[in-house]
């Protein structure tokens, strides 16, 4: 098979950018957070409205907690979030997906009906009123499992399409006539045509999961007990720190979560800009 | 051999055109079409122009599509029907195989093309085994004059057109079926390798006997290679015989005027003679004195 | 009256794909010309370029091609715009694609022409079309029509009567009976013969069918992989095919009426 190599030799340069920003909150997000002192959610643990200083790189908040500790797993939290509502999400929609496209018939259209449904429906929205129900917080376990819900009919819609055009493909008759199963003409021979889209769709979910909790979170209706970029926000918000001109306590989260987003973004129209150039040349 | 390899008998197939939930036009693309292939082996050929049908009768053929009335029926059991009525999937396959017409579209681009000769020997029971699958496959490869060794892990895109469609064959050959459909197998390949693969068809007829159902818009390979020719028109067959018959002696006036329509390399048609010739009269009248 | 030398043609911006690869060939006054190849031949690129027609990415990377209509200076492909619809006109392969679905094919083809042609008021110009399109056995009331009601022959043949209303120098015609029936194809290439015998001007015909050049090109050119490995009368080349590519074409023809049968040399020819 071709050098793995030669794959990036085509990857437009947009890939690049996003995968180092990616790579930098990532650390930030995946690697700092083992090595934190000490509880940095724990209230008065250290002087107030610290300016930056070598004790605390990024100062500290009003209520007492080192910023950059809490940063970082803040970063952490909305990451595990992201990839995992990411996970599940293209899990069931590229499985669901496959199914309505190839299957077809019955199954095809309750399918879609059902995706077409949850897509217009507005998640944030949604969330908005589960937070109201379950008593103004939304735990991220909750908030995830909406999001996974809410948010499979997505790559469903798109793989189900690339399914239905690989139906008509001849290759795919071969297969039958090669005796394979019908179970093993989906993997071996079709999904290889979906790989790309899902790995695009996959980082898209994990921007969009992200987006729509610190949504959730600045209007405070997220976790009060867990950390993530947005709740970050939401206290400093709370506590003026936009008036008190302690812009490091807000200012910290909001680049985190801005490069984050940047980084995704280009990772992602990267990977499908790579996919449909791929596509023409096959 | 349980009676004749292909009977076909008023097969329809219908399509609803525009509309919408109510009406549209309904209108056959294959209509009331009898056909029946003897026991010994044969080429035969249907042959018709775009639109003639002949595309969908090859899928009913290949169980891609279901007939809207009629049965078809190989070795004497139904293609189609309820899975207790119709041949098991096995079976099918291990008697009909396909070759279609785009060499480019025959394998998916991720896998090596081998795999698919592998995976026909192996999933319709022919061999057991790697060293006999291989060899089996080998054998396959060499009767269309290619070779194991030569397309080992080698993806699509490394083939040219007319490799590519020797492969196909031999992939169609392995499970040794009673029947191969060819679908315009000719078609999309450069007309200097045409002939050398419907050479391989002919010898394949004598050597492995193998029927096959030869579908084509062209005239000459059909006439060259067939045993039988029938003239599709609109869904029906409105002509059929041996090359001779009706190629000759067509009957009907739409495969005269097809005959006479078929661009030839060996003599000029009249009306061109025509044309150049009152053009050279006007030049000689206008020729100054 | 077009003079081809060398020409490297090719498509893409970031990686260099190359489709006629140093092509040399002439096409003379008061003929037909047919460049026979198979696709991958770079014939269809090779004609565009001829055209002038280097919008999607097709570019010159060296070579010229020149027309010298007659009474004019001559023309560099890349300013063949200029001439187009006067003194070069283009049948292409998809009518469908080049008419618009929406607009009478009569509003089309005269909004079309260019005003050196519009001579008089539009009711003028539809009376000499429909005589014109009289004189080519098709019935004016084609003109009234949409393109869809229109079956894909008569599309075609509307086409190729408007590239020749103008009375063009020169015609190309890339893969115009690709696409349709044997009968209806024949229809359309004696309708060419026809056109190209009473103007006297030239015609370029692309086509993938030998047959189709036998029959109406004077003079053949072939293409293969880029280049044209042989150009010369439509007989001599049948008679005396000289390159090697040429030869196993023109030897693995099935010509109609041979059975395999008796047909030993080309069985031989063909294995």
């Amino acid at each position: 098979m071709a050098d793995k190599r030669a794959i990036f030799k085509d990857v437009p340069g947009r890939m690049y950018i996003g995968l180092t920003l990616l790579l930098i909150v990532g650390t930030i997000g995946l690697v700092l957070p083992w090595f934190t002192p000490t509880d940095p959610l724990e209230w008065y643990a250290s002087p107030r409205n610290q300016t930056p200083s070598l004790d605390h790189l990024l100062g500290t908040t009003s209520l007492g907690q080192d910023i950059f500790w809490l940063l970082t797993w803040a970063v952490r939290n909305s990451l595990i979030l992201g990839v995992t509502v990411a996970f599940f999400s293209t899990l069931i929609g590229v499985f669901l997906g496959l199914m309505a496209g190839y299957v077809g018939g019955p199954l095809d259209r309750t399918l879609s009906f059902l995706m077409d449904a949850l897509i217009c429906i507005p998640t944030l929205p949604i969330l908005i009123l589960l937070a109201a129900l379950f008593g103004g917080q939304l735990s991220l376990w909750a908030a995830g499992i909406a999001l996974v819900i809410f948010n499979w009919p997505f790559p469903g819609r798109q793989v189900r399409a690339v399914a239905l055009s690989m139906r008509e493909r001849e290759f795919v008759n071969v297969a039958w006539f090669s005796g394979e199963g019908q179970s093993r003409i989906l993997v071996r021979h079709i999904f290889p045509y979906i790989a790309g889209w899902s790995a695009a769709n996959f980082v898209n979910t994990v921007l969009v999961a992200v987006a729509t909790e610190s949504a959730l979170a600045v209007i405070g209706l997220s976790s009060a007990t867990q950390a993530t970029v947005g709740t970050m926000i939401y206290w400093a918000l709370e506590y003026q720190a936009l008036l008190g001109e302690r812009y490091v306590w807000i200012g910290a989260p909001v680049i985190a979560i801005v490069a984050l987003f940047i980084g995704l973004f280009l990772l992602s129209s990267g990977l499908a800009m790579r996919s449909a150039d791929r596509r023409m040349s096959i | 051999m349980s009676g004749p390899v292909l009977e076909m008998a008023g097969v329809t197939r219908r399509f609803r055109k525009g509309g919408g939930l109510l009406g549209g036009k309904s209108f056959a693309a294959v209509d009331n079409v009898s056909f029946t292939l003897p026991e010994e082996p044969c080429v035969s050929s249907i042959v018709g122009e775009s639109g003639s049908g002949k595309t969908t009768l090859a899928r009913m053929l290949l169980r891609l599509v279901k007939p809207t009335e009629g049965s078809i029926r190989v070795l004497g059991k139904p293609v189609h029907g309820s899975e207790g009525e119709r041949m098991s999937d096995q079976e099918f396959r291990r008697s009909v195989q396909p070759i279609f017409q785009n060499p480019f579209e025959a394998f998916s681009s991720y896998l090596p093309v081998v795999d698919y000769l592998r995976a026909t020997a192996k999933n319709l029971e022919v061999a057991k085994g790697p060293k006999d699958i291989d060899a089996v496959v080998d054998q396959a490869l060499l009767s269309v004059g290619l070779s194991l060794e030569r397309i080992e892990g080698k993806f699509i895109r490394q083939f040219s057109g007319g490799e590519l469609q020797r492969i196909s064959i031999a992939r169609a050959l392995i499970p040794k079926p009673q029947l191969i459909v060819a679908d315009e197998p000719v078609s999309m390949v450069d007309a200097s390798l045409r002939m050398s693969i419907i050479n391989i068809f002919e010898r394949i007829k004598d050597e492995q006997e193998i029927s096959f159902v030869y579908i084509t818009h062209d005239l000459s390979t059909a006439y060259y290679l067939s045993d039988h020719v029938s003239i599709m028109n609109r869904g029906r067959i409105i002509e059929s015989g041996t090359p001779a018959d009706v190629l000759d002696n067509p009957a009907e006036s739409y495969t005269r005027d097809l005959m006479d329509a078929v661009p030839r390399v060996t003599e000029r048609w009249p009306e061109i003679e025509e044309i150049k010739a009152r053009q050279q009269g006007k030049e000689a009248t206008q020729v100054p004195g | 009256m077009i003079e081809v030398k060398d020409v490297v043609l090719g498509y893409g911006s970031r990686a260099f794909i190359t489709a006629v690869d140093g092509a040399t060939m002439s096409v003379g006054h008061n003929e037909i010309v047919g460049i026979a190849g198979e696709s991958g031949s770079g014939k269809s690129t090779l004609i565009r370029a001829m055209y002038g027609d280097f919008s999607t990415g097709l570019r010159m990377t060296s070579g010229r091609i020149t027309a010298t209509f007659p009474g004019r200076e001559p023309v560099d492909c890349h300013d063949m715009r200029k001439t187009w619809w006067s003194d070069i006109s283009y049948v292409p392969q998809g009518s469908m694609s080049v008419l618009n679905p929406l607009m009478k094919v009569h509003k089309q083809l005269v909004d079309g022409l260019p005003k050196s042609k519009r001579k008089g008021s539009r009711q003028a110009i539809r009376r000499d079309l429909e005589s014109f399109l009289a004189g080519l056995d098709l019935d004016p009331s084609v003109l009234d029509a949409y393109p869809h009601q229109l079956s894909g022959g008569m599309r075609q043949r509307v086409l190729v009567a408007v590239a020749s209303y103008v009375e063009p120098h020169l015609i190309l015609a890339d893969e115009p009976t690709t696409a349709l029936d044997v009968v209806v194809q024949k229809r359309i290439l004696l309708m060419l013969v026809e056109i190209q015998r009473r103007l006297g001007n030239s015609l370029v015909f692309v086509s993938h069918d030998l047959g189709v050049h036998y029959q109406i090109a004077d003079r053949l050119i072939i293409m293969y992989e880029g280049k044209a490995v042989e150009a010369g009368p439509t007989d001599e080349i049948f008679a005396n095919p000289k390159h090697e590519y040429t030869q196993r074409l023109i030897g693995s023809l099935p010509k109609l009426g041979t059975r395999s049968s008796n047909a030993t040399s080309l069985r031989r020819a063909g294995s």
